[in-house]
């Protein structure tokens, strides 16, 4: 079976198809002309916070703003 | 051995062929569950029962035994639907496997799509979006599912951004150490020249 087909390129560098997708969509939104670019990143933005936990009690949290480049 | 294998490959799709139909062949589950709703009407004669997600879904339409005259389309991107089952002639959509045209009664495919120009013909109307990847799913019954991340209309890309990024990635593919590096070069590459392709020709 092809179970040993010719993988895509950036599987072979170890890349997940999620990761190849986002990064083609960021590439094409950065392509944008100027009133639908600033929609669009904006749109991306994301704002979150994460804490790690050790011995079942949260850390403190940090707080991150990934531009969708990240 | 490899003779064994064949055999085993033959045998396989007879008994498949009978066990599994494709999903589009098989009646509509019922939206309600029969049981449940008398035994909430037992004990809350009141209220309606709740509805279930599978009440609100419509049920595939089945494969017609003629090939039906209008291909029905559902574009879908994370934020918005672009189209929703909407009726066209045909649809040509830029698969890994190349440029591939949908017409009604296309075979039932699942096609990952690259960098391209998707575009919808509608009568003597084509409306063509750039698409940065996704995936396809056609349906047995002449539907079309397409999701893609990002899609936009042609006319709001800039060409000279194309060509900078385009210029810049190529001399990142040069200047790449490693594997990542040289992959992700590649991938704006790819992305540049599909803009630039759509953008010019």
């Amino acid at each position: 079976m092809a179970s040993n087909a010719a993988v895509p390129f950036w599987r072979a560098a170890g890349m997940t198809y999620i990761t190849y997708s986002n990064i083609c969509a960021n590439l094409v939104r950065n392509c944008l002309k100027e009133p639908y670019k600033t929609d669009a990143l904006s749109r991306e933005k994301v704002h979150f916070s994460i804490s790690k936990w050790t011995d079942g009690k949260p850390e403190k949290p940090t707080l991150r703003t990934d531009s969708p480049e990240e | 051995m490899l003779r064994r294998a064949s055999m085993l490959l033959a045998r396989q799709p007879i008994l498949a062929a009978r066990a599994r139909p494709f999903s589009t062949d098989l009646p509509a589950a019922p939206s309600a569950d029969a049981t449940f709703t008398e035994a909430w009407t037992k004990v809350i004669p009141n209220m309606d029962p709740p509805k279930t997600p599978l009440s609100f879904m419509q049920p595939r339409p089945p494969t017609p035994s003629s090939i039906p005259s209008k291909l029905t389309v559902n574009f879908v991107l994370p934020y918005a639907s672009e189209l929703a089952t909407k009726e066209v002639d045909m649809v040509i959509v830029p698969a890994t496997t190349g440029q591939m045209g949908v017409l009604p009664g296309h075979v039932a495919t699942i096609a990952e799509l690259k960098p391209g120009v998707l575009s919808v013909h509608e009568g003597s109307e084509v409306t063509k979006y750039f698409v940065s990847s996704g995936f396809v799913f056609i349906h047995a019954n002449s539907f079309a599912d397409i999701i893609a991340v990002e899609a936009v209309p042609l006319d709001r890309l800039d060409v000279n951004l194309v060509q900078k990024g385009l210029a810049e990635f190529t001399s990142k593919l040069s200047s790449a150490t490693t594997d990542l590096e040289k992959a992700e070069a590649q991938i704006g590459i790819d992305v540049h020249s599909a803009l630039n392709s759509a953008l010019t020709g």
